[in-house]
């Protein structure tokens, strides 16, 4: 019985010259929340399709729930999957276009209803999706991707076109989902989201796996910060002095000391500080984002 | 449907209303006289001859149907819940065939109502359209048009998965029989027999000045068998990046 979801080795795709994904290694284990990041353009949706059976890896192989990514048919019943946005028939409504794929993929269609319901579209089952918003769309998205009930569901910017209500509304859908066993496996330029949702992480650059492992993991690797602030802001240079002696590095940003040290030695700083007059008004050893970790490894800063 | 019923009621209304005119009541110029249109089978030509502008209907409905799910990115949401490509395909085509059917049926109950309808007017004695010879040529018709319909239906769906978009796929299917088989039947002696359209308009009426019936059937086998293995292994094995 596998213990891994996704699992991928030397995965490429070249279109011509032009390499979409190159040699990507990385596995997602069963029962996670693996959070799949990187700028526009390094492959991530190049990636899903690889493995949804939508498009022919060049090289490499992988599997999706101990299958072979080559026989989609033996796997796809059991994964849920919304890639690039949703698509769906303009002239049937909501409820239609998910009996419809109900249908064709042999699920109950007596879900449908309760599937509207818990994205949040349930007053709308009825209407034309050609009325419906983006936001709305991307909730109907999500519904089918439910319907097979999965056991992996593979998620390409789900919150997208969302308001704040609803981000978190299907933060909380998905983080229940991991509660129940579901392995999600969503790409989002959220990263404050994923963050927040995530046990694993992979992360691309230009068609490179450049990250895979436990985000806390790659958290921990980046250099954490040790941010001071003083009640006099003429001391501020003289703090900076104090911690480049200590060893650490520094700068002003903001008003701010931000001081590259390990967490541990804010006490130490506060003790020097105060042994040289200095009173600090605020001390507090910070973690880079995901988002500050993501914007240092992939270069991409808008 | 709309369409399907404007067409053949077009193109059976002419054939009454211009039986007296000396430019002719049928495709190209040529003349039904009232002696014809009295005989049993006379009930069943102004439906065998809207077959033609029917079959591009149906070649227009389903080039647009199959290329808009490119288009609207509707086939990936598909091929998700059925990986196996060609059986995706085969119910398409199923489906797309039920709705040939369909309008068929429409299409022949237009055409004989109006049959009867404007009989009177032209003074056409109907007397043998209700006997079981006209029976049996309408039940012939009927299967002619329907195999037309389906051929021409077939068509679009090659088209349609060839060029995944509506406007590329339906131009050059209009085009091609609308201008290009005639440009070439008219160049080139004795082409318009080797030609897919006017091949599928042929099976409509049963066979016609252009050749018979079987060479025409077997001409649009062969094309559509060829047309139809193409594409099925092109949908099988193309990337779906849309």
């Amino acid at each position: 019985m596998t213990t891994i979801a996704i699992s991928v080795k030397d995965l490429s795709k070249k279109y011509g010259d032009r390499t979409a994904v190159s040699h990507a290694n990385f596995e997602v284990p069963l029962g996670t929340v693996c959070g799949f990041v990187g700028p526009n353009g390094s492959g991530k949706t190049t990636t899903m399709r690889m493995l949804l059976g939508l498009i022919t890896p060049t090289g490499g192989t992988g599997t999706i729930l101990g299958e072979n990514i080559n026989h989609p048919e033996k796997y796809l019943n059991r994964v849920g999957a919304m890639i690039e946005g949703p698509a769906f028939y303009p002239a049937l409504s909501g409820a239609e276009n998910l009996r419809l794929l109900a249908t064709l993929g042999g699920y109950a269609k007596d879900q449908v209803q309760g599937l509207l319901d818990r994205v949040g579209l349930g007053d709308r089952a009825n209407s034309k999706y050609k009325t419906y918003s983006l936001g709305m769309k991307q909730r109907l998205g999500i519904a089918a991707a439910l319907l097979p009930n999965p056991q992996l569901l593979m998620l390409d910017e789900p919150t997208n076109g969302l308001d704040p209500a609803g981000i978190q509304e299907i933060r909380e859908l998905l983080r229940s989902l991991a509660s129940e066993g579901t392995t999600v496996f969503v790409s989002s330029h959220l990263l404050s989201e994923i963050e927040m949702i995530s046990d694993s992480l992979v992360m691309l650059r230009q068609g490179k796996v450049i990250f895979a492992g436990k985000t806390k993991d790659l958290l921990l690797r980046q250099q954490p910060i040790v941010i001071a602030k003083c009640s006099n802001s003429n001391d501020m240079v003289k703090l900076l002095d104090i911690a480049k002696s200590a060893g650490h590095e520094g700068s002003i940003i903001d008003g701010a000391a931000h001081i590259l040290a390990p967490a541990d030695w804010a006490p130490a700083l506060n003790t020097l500080a105060f042994e040289s007059g200095i009173t600090l008004s605020q001390l507090s050893p910070v973690l880079p984002s995901l988002e500050e970790t993501f914007f240092e490894m992939t270069g991409d800063d808008q | 449907m709309g369409a399907v019923m404007a067409v053949t009621a077009l193109v059976t209304s002419l054939l009454f209303l211009l039986l007296d005119s000396p430019r002719g009541n049928a495709r190209e110029g040529r003349m039904i006289s009232r002696q014809t249109l009295e005989l049993a089978h006379g009930v069943s030509i102004g439906f065998s001859s809207a077959a033609g502008l029917l079959g591009l209907v149906a070649l227009c409905v389903f080039a647009s149907q199959t290329a808009q799910e490119y288009t609207y990115g509707t086939l990936r949401n598909l091929l998700v819940r059925q990986p196996r490509r060609l059986t995706l395909l085969f119910g398409k085509f199923v489906a797309m065939k039920s709705f040939a059917l369909i309008t068929v049926v429409v299409s022949a109950i237009v055409a004989i109502s109006l049959a009867f309808a404007l009989s009177g007017k032209a003074n056409i004695n109907t007397a043998a359209w209700t006997t079981s010879d006209a029976r049996w040529s309408l039940i012939q018709t009927f299967i002619n048009v329907f195999i037309s319909v389906v051929a021409y239906g077939t068509v679009g769906m090659i088209l349609g998965i060839l060029f995944r978009s509506p406007i590329p796929a339906i131009s050059l299917g209009v085009a091609w029989l609308l201008i290009v088989e005639n440009i070439i039947s008219a160049t080139v002696k004795n082409s318009g027999k080797w030609m897919p359209g006017q091949a599928m308009t042929t099976i409509a009426s049963g066979g016609d000045f252009n050749s018979s019936y079987l060479h025409a059937i077997g001409l649009v086998a062969i094309y559509l068998t060829i047309g139809s293995i193409a594409v099925a292994v092109l949908f099988r094995r193309r990337d779906v990046a849309n």
